[in-house]
C-alpha cells in the first residue's frame, strides 16, 4: 500500500505544480492583459484614489479635490469655476475631461513619467506619483474684465501676449460651473443634460472651438497681403476703387456701409471700414498670395493646440474672383476662432512675427519641482516688419479717428479693427460684433497685449449692433487691465 | 526488553516529541496573523488597530488550546499540523476583518473568530477523547448514515444562490455537507481496510482488466451513486467533485489497482459530460470558464469570475499589500469563496505561493502519517483526509483563477464560513491522532518491535536507521 499512497502523493503533487503554473499563468504573464482589459475598474479607482493635481492662476490654485469617501475617493472642484471654465474645462469621473484637464491629464493624475524623480529608462518608477500641478499663463485680472464685459452675453474674448504667444485671458459666455460634473450619480447626469440642451450651449468653447465670420476684422489680413505684395506702397494714395465696387465676372454690386469710400486710400478704408477697396485689393493680390498670407496667420491650420485643441479657422482653397473678394473682407465662406483673430492682431502687435499662442506656462510636481514649461516659439513670420509697423499706424488711426473710438485708452498708444460680420440666410442673423486690437503702454517698446473680441448679442436691435459699439469696450478694459504692471505671482 | 531474548536488543532511542518545536511554531503563526492584521489597520487608517493585542491574545488562546490538548491527547503527533492549521485560520481572519472594512453593514471576523474558538474546541476534543483512531473503524456505517442525511437534509431548505446546500435555522446557517466530508472519508477507509483483499483479487476478468466483484462493490458505489446523486439535486458540483476523486483514490491505494482510476476517470468524464451538458446552473458554469469575458463583450460588465481574474493579476509578483487592493469589486461571495482572490491581489504571486505551499505541507504530513502507520484502516484515514484536503485546496484554487470550472467551495480555514472551519480543524484533529499513533513507541510488553516506525525517514530508509544507531 506504501507504494500506492506516494502515488496518491505524486498526485497531489502534480495538482499543487499545477496551481502554481496557473498563478503565475494569471499574475505575470497576463497580468497586464487583464490590468489593461477595458471592465477592469482598478484603473479608474487607482485615478480617483488621490487628489488630482491643481491648474494655477499666477500661482494660486483654481481648483481642488474633495475626499467623497466613496469608492471613486476624490471629486474635482473649482473655486471659480465658470470664470474658467473655457480654460481649465472639466474633470468629471462620469464624462472625462476637457480642455486642459485633458491635455495635462497625465500630469494632474499623476501617470506622467516626467514626475518621477527616477528616469523613465530605469524601470523603477510604475504606477503613480501624486498628481503634479499646471500653471496656466492666464493673468486673472484681464479674465475677470473680460468675463464681466461680456456679461453673460454670448460670446468670447481672447487676449495674448504678442511677445511670447502668452495667453492672458481665454472666456467664454455664457459659462458653467465644471464641478457639478465632477462626481458620479444622477445629478450629474441632469447636470450634464442640462448643459448640453441649454439654448445657450455654456460647454461650448467659442473662444477655442466655434467659428465666427470674421468680417471687417479680416481686413487687417488682406491689407497685410497687399502691403508684402507691393499692390499698395503708400497707404495714403488714392487706390481708384469705385463705389459700389462690381464683384469681377457678375453684375453684383458690393456696397459699403461707411461714406467717402470711393477712389479711398488704404488708410481710409482701414479707417472706415470700407468693403469696396478692400474687397478690389484681395482680387488684385490674388488667390494664392491671399492664402499665403492667411496662412500665415494660422487659418486653415487644423492642427493648432494650446495645449487644447484650437477648431481649424477657414478660408476657401479655390475661389472665383467674385468670391475671392467677398473673403477678402471676411464674409463668404470664411470663418475664424476668436483665438485665430487675437492672432492676427499679435501678429501685427508683434511686428509681423506671431508668436504660437501657449496656454500652459509650466508644469510641476505635487512638491513643487519643474517638470517642464512651455518655450517661446514663432508660429510664422505672417508679414514684414515695415507692413506691420505700417499696419500699426492704420489700425492706431482706427481707434483715434474712426469707427474704434470706443477702445481708446488715456496714455497708451491702442490700434484695432472693428467688424460686423453679417450671417444667416440672406445675412438676416443678428451679425456678430467683433473688435481686434492691441495696447502698448506709454513709454513701453512694444505692445504688452493683443485681443478679439466678438459678441453675439441677440438681444440687441440690430441697427445698434456694431464692432464699436458692443465689442471695443470689452477690449478696452481687457487692455487696460493689461497695461497695469505685473504685479506678479 | 523481555527475558524472552536472548540478545539484547539495541537500547531504544525514544523518539522525539518535538512539542517544544510546534509551540515555537504556534508562536511564530501567531505573531504573523497578528502583523497581518496590525498591516490592514496600517495601510487602511495609518493606524495599528487597537484591538491588535485582543486579536493575538484569542489567536494565542486557540493556540494554547490546541497545544495543551495535544501535549495531554496526542504527545508524539506531527509538531507541523497545528501551527500550519493556525496560521492559515490566523491569515483568514486577517483577509476577512480586511474584506470586512469594505463592507460595515456585514462583519463576518467576529462569527468567524468564534466558528474558529469552537473548531479549536472541537479539535482539542478529538485529540483528547478519541485515544485510538481505529475505534472510529467500529462506527463506519454509522457514519455514512450520519453522512446521508446531513447530505439530504438541506433538499428541504430553500436554495441559496442556486445550490441548495444551506441549513438556516435561527439567524445561524451552515453546510452539512462539510461535516459529510470527514464522516464519508472515515467510512470509505473503514469499508476498504475490511474488503481490500475482495476488490483487489476477486471478480471476473474481461480481457486483461479484471472486474471486481458486485458482491463487495456494490455497497460503495450505491454510496457513491447517492452521495453524487444527492449533490447534483443540490446542484453543488464541487463537493461532488470531491467526493468522487476521493472515492477514486482511496479506492486505488486500498487496491492497487490501476484498473480503478481508468473506470474513475471515465465516470468522470460522462458524469461530468452529461451534469455540464444538461443542468443550467453548472453549464453557466462551464461557460464562464471558458469564456470569462463574455459578460463584458456582452456589454454586461465583468462576471465574477472575471473579476477574480482581474484581482490575481492586479496583484503581480509581490501584491498590493494587505488593505491596498479592490477585491471587493467581486461583491458577492468575496470573504468566502473568492477570498484566494484577495490573497492573491494583495499579497501577490509570492503571498499565494507561499499559501499554497503551507497547504501543500499540510496534506505531505497528512500522507506522511499514512505512510508511517501499519493499520490499513488508519493509512487510508490518513490518505484519504489529506487527499480531500488536496482536493479541495485544487478545485476551488483552480476555480477562482480559471483553470477548471468554477465551483462554490470554501478555501480550508482561510475562507469564511463557519462549518468549513469546523470540519477542517477536525480533520486536521484526526490527522494528529493518526500521527500520533504513527509515531508513538509501542508501550505494551513484547514491543520490543515498535507498531509503528519512530519516523517517516525511517520509513523511506528502515534498515539504516537502526543499525546506524
Amino acid at each position: 500500500m506504501t507504494a500506492y499512497i506516494r502515488r496518491a502523493a505524486a498526485l497531489s503533487l502534480v495538482l499543487l505544480v499545477a496551481l502554481l503554473a496557473n498563478a503565475a499563468r494569471v499574475q505575470v504573464l497576463q497580468a497586464d492583459r487583464l490590468d489593461g482589459n477595458p471592465a477592469n475598474r482598478r484603473t479608474v479607482l487607482s485615478r480617483y484614489a488621490e487628489p488630482r493635481g491643481d491648474i494655477l492662476v499666477e500661482g494660486r490654485p483654481v481648483t481642488g479635490s474633495k475626499d467623497t469617501g466613496q469608492l471613486l475617493r476624490y471629486e474635482r472642484t473649482y473655486t471659480d469655476g465658470p470664470l474658467y471654465a473655457p480654460v481649465t474645462g472639466h474633470a468629471s469621473q462620469t464624462y472625462g475631461t476637457t480642455l486642459v484637464e485633458d491635455a495635462e491629464d497625465a500630469v494632474l493624475s499623476g501617470t506622467s513619467p516626467r514626475l518621477s524623480p527616477l528616469p523613465p529608462w530605469s524601470g523603477l518608477a510604475p504606477g503613480r506619483r501624486p498628481g503634479g500641478r499646471v500653471a496656466t499663463t492666464i493673468r486673472s485680472a484681464l479674465q475677470q474684465a473680460a468675463y464681466r464685459g461680456l456679461a453673460g452675453r454670448r460670446g468670447a474674448v481672447v487676449a495674448l501676449e504678442p511677445s511670447s504667444g502668452r495667453v492672458l485671458a481665454l472666456v467664454s459666455s455664457p459659462s458653467y460651473d465644471p464641478g457639478v460634473l465632477s462626481g458620479t450619480g444622477s445629478e450629474v447626469a441632469t447636470a450634464w443634460a442640462r448643459l448640453n440642451t441649454a439654448p445657450d450651449r455654456p460647454m461650448l468653447n467659442r473662444a477655442l472651438r466655434e467659428t465666427y465670420p470674421p468680417g471687417s476684422t479680416f481686413k487687417i489680413v488682406t491689407a497685410a497681403a497687399a502691403l508684402d505684395a507691393r499692390v499698395v506702397t503708400d497707404v495714403h494714395a488714392p487706390t481708384g476703387t469705385p463705389d459700389p465696387y462690381p464683384l469681377p465676372g457678375t453684375r453684383t454690386l458690393l456696397p459699403n456701409e461707411a461714406n467717402g469710400c470711393a477712389d479711398a486710400s488704404l488708410a481710409y478704408a482701414i479707417r472706415w471700414s470700407c468693403n469696396t477697396v478692400l474687397a478690389r485689393l484681395g482680387v488684385e493680390v490674388g488667390q494664392s498670395r491671399l492664402l499665403r498670407t492667411a496662412r500665415a496667420f494660422g487659418f486653415n491650420d487644423p492642427d493648432l493646440r494650446i495645449p487644447s485643441r484650437v477648431a481649424r479657422s477657414h478660408i476657401d482653397t479655390d475661389m472665383s474672383p467674385d468670391r475671392l473678394a467677398l473673403s477678402a473682407i471676411g464674409q463668404y465662406d470664411t470663418r475664424a476662432t476668436p483665438l485665430q483673430m487675437a492672432m492676427v492682431a499679435s501678429a501685427v502687435a508683434g511686428d509681423g512675427e506671431l508668436a504660437r499662442p501657449y496656454l500652459v506656462e509650466s508644469t510641476a510636481t505635487a512638491g513643487g519641482g519643474l517638470v517642464g514649461r512651455t518655450p517661446r516659439r514663432t508660429y510664422a513670420r505672417a508679414m514684414e516688419p515695415s507692413t506691420a509697423r505700417r499696419l500699426r499706424e492704420l489700425m492706431v488711426d482706427v481707434v483715434e479717428r474712426g469707427s474704434g473710438s470706443n477702445a481708446g485708452i488715456e496714455g497708451a498708444e491702442v490700434g484695432g479693427k472693428t467688424g460686423t460680420a453679417q450671417h444667416g440666410m440672406g445675412n438676416q442673423g443678428t451679425p456678430y460684433a467683433w473688435f481686434i486690437g492691441w495696447a502698448r503702454a506709454a513709454g513701453a517698446a512694444r505692445p504688452a497685449v493683443a485681443v478679439a473680441v466678438v459678441v453675439e448679442d441677440a438681444a440687441a436691435r440690430r441697427e445698434e449692433i456694431s464692432g464699436g459699439g458692443s465689442a471695443a469696450p470689452i477690449a478696452r478694459s481687457v487692455m487696460e487691465a493689461a497695461l497695469v504692471p505685473d504685479r506678479g505671482p | 526488553m523481555t527475558a524472552a531474548t536472548t540478545h539484547p536488543p539495541p537500547p531504544r532511542v525514544r523518539p522525539p516529541k518535538r512539542r517544544g518545536v510546534e509551540f515555537s511554531l504556534l508562536c511564530c503563526a501567531v505573531l504573523c496573523s497578528m502583523y497581518g492584521y496590525a498591516g490592514v489597520g496600517l495601510a487602511r487608517s495609518g493606524a495599528v488597530p487597537h484591538d491588535v493585542a485582543g486579536y493575538g491574545a484569542g489567536l494565542g488562546l486557540l493556540a494554547l488550546t490546541g497545544h495543551l490538548a495535544v501535549r495531554f491527547g496526542a504527545p508524539y503527533a506531527d509538531p507541523l499540523l497545528l501551527p500550519v492549521a493556525l496560521l492559515l485560520n490566523g491569515l483568514g481572519l486577517v483577509l476577512i476583518y480586511r474584506l470586512d472594512l469594505e463592507t460595515p453593514a456585514d462583519q463576518a471576523a467576529p462569527t468567524q473568530l468564534v466558528w474558529s474558538a469552537l473548531g479549536v474546541a472541537l479539535f482539542a476534543l478529538v485529540v483528547v477523547c478519541l485515544r485510538d483512531h481505529r475505534l472510529l473503524q467500529r462506527y463506519a456505517y454509522l457514519s455514512v448514515a450520519a453522512a446521508l442525511v446531513l447530505l439530504t437534509v438541506p433538499i428541504f431548505f430553500p436554495a441559496v444562490n442556486g445550490a441548495r446546500i444551506w441549513i438556516r435555522a435561527g439567524g445561524l446557517s451552515f453546510q452539512p455537507g462539510e461535516f459529510a466530508k470527514v464522516l464519508l472519508a472515515v467510512f470509505f477507509a473503514a469499508y476498504l481496510a475490511a474488503n481490500r483483499t475482495a476488490l483487489a483479487h476477486t471478480g471476473r476478468r474481461l480481457w486483461r482488466v479484471r472486474l471486481p466483484a458486485g458482491r463487495v462493490l456494490g455497497p460503495v458505489v450505491a454510496v457513491w451513486l447517492i452521495s453524487v446523486g444527492v449533490l447534483v439535486l443540490e446542484r453543488d458540483l464541487g463537493t461532488s467533485l470531491l467526493f468522487f476523486g476521493l472515492f477514486v483514490v482511496l479506492l486505488y491505494v486500498a487496491t492497487g489497482r490501476t484498473g480503478w482510476i481508468a473506470v474513475g476517470l471515465l465516470l468522470a468524464g460522462a458524469g461530468a459530460w452529461a451534469v455540464g451538458a444538461l443542468e443550467p446552473h453548472v453549464h453557466g458554469r462551464v461557460e464562464d470558464w471558458l469564456h470569462p469575458f463574455a459578460s463584458i463583450e456582452a456589454g454586461r460588465g465583468p462576471g465574477q469570475l472575471a473579476q477574480s481574474l482581474f484581482a490575481f493579476a492586479a496583484g503581480g509578483m509581490f501584491g498590493s499589500g494587505l488593505g491596498l487592493g479592490h477585491s471587493s469589486l467581486i461583491g458577492f461571495a468575496a470573504k468566502s469563496d473568492f477570498i484566494l482572490a484577495t490573497a492573491g491581489e494583495e499579497l501577490g504571486l509570492a503571498g499565494l505561493t507561499a499559501l499554497f505551499l503551507l497547504y501543500a505541507l499540510l496534506v505531505a504530513r497528512g500522507y506522511r502519517s499514512g505512510l508511517a502507520l501499519r493499520d490499513p484502516f488508519g493509512r487510508l484515514l490518513a490518505t484519504g483526509l489529506a487527499s480531500i484536503l488536496a482536493l479541495q485546496v485544487f478545485v476551488i484554487a483552480g476555480g477562482v483563477m480559471g483553470l477548471i470550472p468554477l465551483t462554490g467551495m470554501a478555501m480550508p480555514f482561510l475562507a469564511q464560513g463557519g462549518s468549513s472551519v469546523v470540519t477542517n480543524w477536525i480533520t486536521v484533529a484526526l490527522l494528529m491522532r493518526v500521527s500520533d499513533s504513527a509515531r508513538t513507541p509501542s508501550p505494551g510488553p513484547g514491543g520490543d518491535v515498535p507498531a509503528a516506525e519512530p519516523d517517516v525517514t525511517a520509513v523511506l530508509v528502515p534498515p539504516v536507521r537502526e543499525g546506524a544507531r
